[in-house]
């Protein structure tokens, strides 16, 4: 167990206020978020642990600006990003934040390197894919498509196309949803190293209450509203982490 | 090269079989319109090229006969530049070995100091030197291979005079060659001589004479001013009015072939243009559902919806440019071999042709506008897509019993049809446009067919029913009504029905129309006008009965009085009511009853030919008969003129129907075969997961081409509707004056289009096999909706 740093003081990222998000799915109107406040501040591993249904996703979504909230406000150190046009959005998605999603979401004609690079080819200040890749030792891998990568592999892949343009934020949706519990603290340690390697504000949501321990912050959802929050005493590190 | 044009270059592999079903419809869209754009300016070109440098002349006037001095008032006319007076008439040939009746046009070469217009090409040979020497029509020589050295009988002016050939030539006044009232060309019985002007004003009583002139005018020059000066100055000399190259025989057919081929081109190019288009949507439209991760994964990883709209958009370029150069290449191909095949109908001395740029270009355009009306809906959805809601999966469909089930019909179904059934009622708006697109490939297909039976229709209803006789004869002069008499008397003549035809301009307020009045016998059966039912009609005993199409142009309804004026004898004019209308399919024409016309002429019983009918075995003898008469100008007949005519036709017809059928079926193997593959991208984890259940093979395959049938059969119906639309507009587009083609389409048409899209079908079921049969069970179980 390591000791968390103390992040109270650190600058505050996300600020969001009375998050409200509504839609509709075919016939079903669908109550996601039912007033969210929440501050998430540089440096910070965050974990958002909550059911399926209880809104975690669409929170990452709002936070990482793929989606905007029925009601409420969210900035992005002072910046609003609630009422913000698509252009300005994109900018932001483009500069600040790295997402890994749950299916990897690779794209399935290029190969690991060429997924890494299909990012960094956009940022400012990018690390080269292929440090990106050695982040998450795919060193090896790196000419193969996915299709020709394990699920374990393929969700690394995704990992180091997130954090190749030095993100500010890294949000992960469920990054270990698909994986076998081996599989998953490989990935684990890969978002944790480079959680301490760049600084960047880590945010994982899960359904899976184990990854909470090594969190400096767990925020539990639960139908749409924050249900509860605690600071751990110490990072476990993801090589003790079981279920 | 960036990631992105890397992630395009590999699914542009990926997607090969659905590139190639939409390079096979651009194929065969810019073929066809390649084709028929490139064939069109090559004889646009070559006649705009002949026409200047063999120096076809702008005005024409014919009389009875003008001294030569004349010529000069002529030329004093305001606007008029040359002059070049003529002699010219029509004469019976005789060819050694050849029986049958043959009329030749013979048309006085320039004499010294005379301008040359209409010059001639000469083929082969030289100009005449002596008196009795001629240059002969290339394709009257082609047909009965007539070379230089020849010798060549003509009847002039009743005289049997032996002529020597000096040369083969072709002239611009007569790149299509039709003996003047016939409705076909006939080149084995109709053939154009030129001889010198001094010989031959000899032998038609023309010394220092013309009957014909050919006019030139200066840039400024008015025509109809100019016209109608002219028909001043001639008018005593028995003239039958001036008129500009509109009303020229071979420089009117040659325009009503260029403008039926630009109505091909625009109308053929519309329609494919349309089904490319439509096939683009479905494909792209598909491309952007099964891409929403993709999308929403570019999106959130920053790429501006701009970026994403221009990467599909790149990938709908290939796609559709994949299938422009070949569809050039083809075109070319094709367009080159028609205007080869125009060669032979039309007497050019070369051809003038080229894959222009602007066609080139067009072509591209054409490929990008089909994308662009394609995609704009799939392009839209990529480009607005919003990050988060792509990330979603799509709402699960939702599903109802179908209308046969509703209609207590289920239990005749088993589980397979009913989860078809289901299946193209849970997206009606898609198993739409897969009927539609199929329906448009049988469409095509059907309006490709219907040329040939068009044509037939044509010739069985102006012959088989408006004129039925064997030998038409006319006379060199209204003539009178002892000839038919005579006629009659001849061995071997069964019937004999006399005509008068009189040459009359028209009119009806403003609007006008030269064409012959005919007048005929009252209870007349070797020709008959027929009511718009195609039933012999009654000649009224008062009154003219018009093509119901030129009523139309004159603006005329039955009762109105129109005024005619006639262009010959005492060029009378009066006030005659429009009895009615009849119809007919080629050219259109004025009748009445022959008494009728003659009283109008304030003539006697004058005829101007006859319509005969023989005993089959006596028709040599009585074709011999009537060439020893001075007074028969010539002697057509009938069914050799419809079986050189078919002769001539069948090739190109051919030709055409073969080269719009590939296309057309390029089309709808395109169209069908993408239906199958985009089912079976939309149907593969479902189908999977029935083989997981236990399904066999045969059972999920079953299922997957019951649906595409189950298309391909409902797409039958609204297919030949859409090809008895799709020929409609055609043959509305080819009305004129000279033909109207019937919409007659072919019960094998229809046989042949449905049996070409089911037979795509089938083939495209077992294209689609293989990737069936090859389903990753295990794969599509993981992956998540």
């Amino acid at each position: 167990m390591q000791a968390t740093a103390d992040h109270r003081s650190a600058e505050v990222v996300f600020r969001a206020t009375g998050l409200t998000k509504i839609y509709r799915m075919g016939d079903v109107e669908v109550h996601a978020l039912r007033g969210v406040d929440l501050e998430l501040r540089a440096g910070e591993f965050v974990v958002l642990l909550g059911a399926s249904g209880s809104g975690k996703s669409t929170l990452l979504n709002i936070l990482g600006g793929l989606d905007a909230p029925t009601a409420g406000r969210v900035e992005c150190r002072g910046h609003p990003l609630t009422g913000a046009g698509d252009e300005e959005l994109t900018r932001f998605r483009r500069e600040h934040v790295g997402f890994v999603f749950q299916f990897y979401n690779l794209i399935p004609s290029l190969t690991a390197r060429e997924n890494v690079a299909l990012v960094t080819e956009i940022a400012t200040e990018p690390m080269a894919p292929e440090a990106a890749l050695a982040l998450v030792d795919l060193t090896d891998r790196m000419d193969h498509f996915p299709a020709q990568l394990s699920g374990g592999e393929q969700q690394r892949v995704a990992i180091a196309r997130a954090i190749a343009k030095r993100p500010d934020v890294l949000l992960c949706d469920e990054p270990t949803g698909a994986l076998d519990s081996a599989t998953g603290v490989r990935v684990l340690e890969a978002l944790e190293r480079t959680n301490l390697e760049t600084g960047a504000l880590t945010v994982v949501i899960t359904h899976n209450a184990v990854i909470a321990r090594m969190a400096d912050r767990v925020i539990h959802l639960s139908d749409g509203r924050i249900a509860g929050e605690e600071r751990n005493a110490g990072r476990a590190p993801p090589s003790e982490l079981h279920w | 090269m960036s990631v992105l044009h890397r992630k395009l270059l590999r699914e542009l592999r990926q997607l090969r079989g659905q590139v190639v079903a939409i390079a096979l419809v651009m194929i065969g869209g810019i073929g066809m319109m390649v084709m028929a754009l490139s064939n069109y300016n090559a004889l646009s070109q070559t006649r705009a090229r002949y026409y200047a440098e063999y120096r076809f002349a702008e005005v024409f006037a014919q009389v009875k006969r003008a001294p030569l001095p004349l010529v000069e008032a002529v030329r004093a006319i305001p606007g008029v530049r040359e002059a070049a007076p003529r002699v010219g008439g029509f004469v019976n040939l005789e060819l050694e070995d050849y029986d049958e009746p043959i009329t030749g046009q013979i048309v006085s070469l320039p004499a010294p100091g005379d301008p040359e217009l209409n010059h001639l090409f000469l083929r082969e040979g030289r100009l005449p030197v002596a008196d009795n020497e001629v240059v002969l029509g290339e394709a009257f020589a082609n047909v009965h291979d007539l070379r230089p050295g020849d010798p060549l009988t003509a009847i002039l002016n009743g005289r049997r005079q032996v002529l020597r050939i000096s040369g083969i030539g072709l002239s611009p006044e007569f790149v299509y060659q039709i003996r003047p009232g016939d409705v076909f060309p006939d080149f084995a019985r109709f053939g154009v001589l030129w001889m010198p002007r001094e010989p031959l004003a000899m032998a038609f009583d023309m010394d220092g004479a013309f009957n014909d002139l050919a006019l030139t005018l200066t840039r400024e020059a008015r025509e109809q001013d100019v016209i109608d000066a002219l028909d001043a100055l001639l008018a005593p000399y028995g003239a039958i009015g001036a008129h500009g190259r509109d009303l020229q025989m071979s420089h009117r057919f040659l325009s009503a072939e260029l403008d039926q081929l630009q109505v091909m081109t625009t109308l053929f190019t519309t329609i494919f243009l349309g089904v490319a288009a439509f096939l683009l949507n479905v494909v792209v439209g598909r491309l952007v559902s099964t891409q929403r991760e993709q999308i929403a994964v570019l999106k959130a990883f920053g790429y501006s919806r701009w970026e994403v709209g221009l990467h599909y958009a790149q990938l709908v370029l290939l796609m559709v440019n994949v299938g422009v150069l070949p569809g050039l290449a083809l075109g070319a191909w094709f367009g080159r071999g028609m205007a080869r095949l125009y060669m032979t109908f039309y007497s050019f001395p070369f051809l003038e042709w080229s894959l222009q740029p602007s066609v080139i270009a067009l072509a591209f355009g054409f490929a990008l506008a089909a994308a662009a009306l394609g995609t704009a809906g799939g392009l839209r959805r990529a480009f607005a897509m919003a990050p988060a809601a792509a990330m979603r999966p799509e709402a699960p469909p939702v599903f109802h019993h179908t209308l046969t089930e509703r209609f207590g019909l289920g239990l005749l179904l088993d589980p397979t049809a009913r989860m078809i059934l289901r299946n193209l009622e849970r997206r009606p708006l898609r198993s739409l446009m897969s009927v539609l697109g199929i329906g448009l490939g049988i469409g095509i297909l059907v309006m490709s067919s219907f040329q040939e039976s068009a044509i037939e229709e044509m010739i069985g209803v102006q012959f088989g029913f408006a004129q039925r006789d064997d030998l038409a004869v006319t006379f060199t002069e209204p003539t009178s009504a002892r000839a038919a008499q005579e006629l009659a008397a001849l061995p071997g003549v069964l019937r004999v029905e006399a005509f008068r035809s009189a040459a009359v301009q028209l009119r009806h307020g403003h609007r006008s129309y030269r064409t012959a009045l005919q007048g005929l016998a009252d209870d007349g059966d070797l020709k008959r006008v027929l009511d718009d039912q195609l039933r012999p009609a009654v000649l009224p005993a008062e009154g003219l009965l018009l093509t119901d199409y030129l009523a139309g142009m004159l603006a005329a309804r039955p009762g109105d009085l129109l005024e005619v004026e006639f262009l010959e004898g005492h060029r009378r004019t009066v006030s005659v009511p429009l009895a009615g209308t009849v119809r007919e399919y080629l050219g259109v024409g004025a009748y009445a009853r022959r008494e009728y016309l003659n009283r109008l002429l304030d003539e006697g019983s004058a005829l101007s030919g006859a319509w005969i009918s023989l005993e089959p075995e006596q028709r040599a003898s009585v074709i011999t008969a009537l060439r020893a008469r001075p007074r028969v100008a010539a002697v057509t007949d009938r069914a050799a003129m419809i079986g050189s005519f078919r002769e001539t036709m069948a090739e190109s017809i051919l030709t055409f129907t073969l080269i719009s059928g590939v296309m057309a079926a390029s089309i709808a193997i395109g169209v069908v075969y993408n239906a199958s593959r985009i089912t079976l991208a939309e149907r593969g984890r479902e189908l999977a997961s029935l083989r997981v259940l236990g399904y066999t093979r045969g059972e999920v395959r079953a299922l997957l081409q019951g649906e595409l049938f189950t298309l391909s059969f409902l797409a039958l119906v609204p297919g030949f509707l859409l090809g008895l639309g799709m020929s409609w507009l055609l043959v509305q587009g080819f009305v004129s004056d000279l033909y109207r083609i019937p919409l007659v389409l072919p019960a094998a048409g229809f046989a042949i289009a449905g049996l070409v899209v089911l037979a795509a079908t089938a083939l495209s079921g077992l294209l689609v096999r293989r990737r069936l049969d090859h389903l990753d069970l295990v794969a599509v179980l993981k992956i998540r909706e």
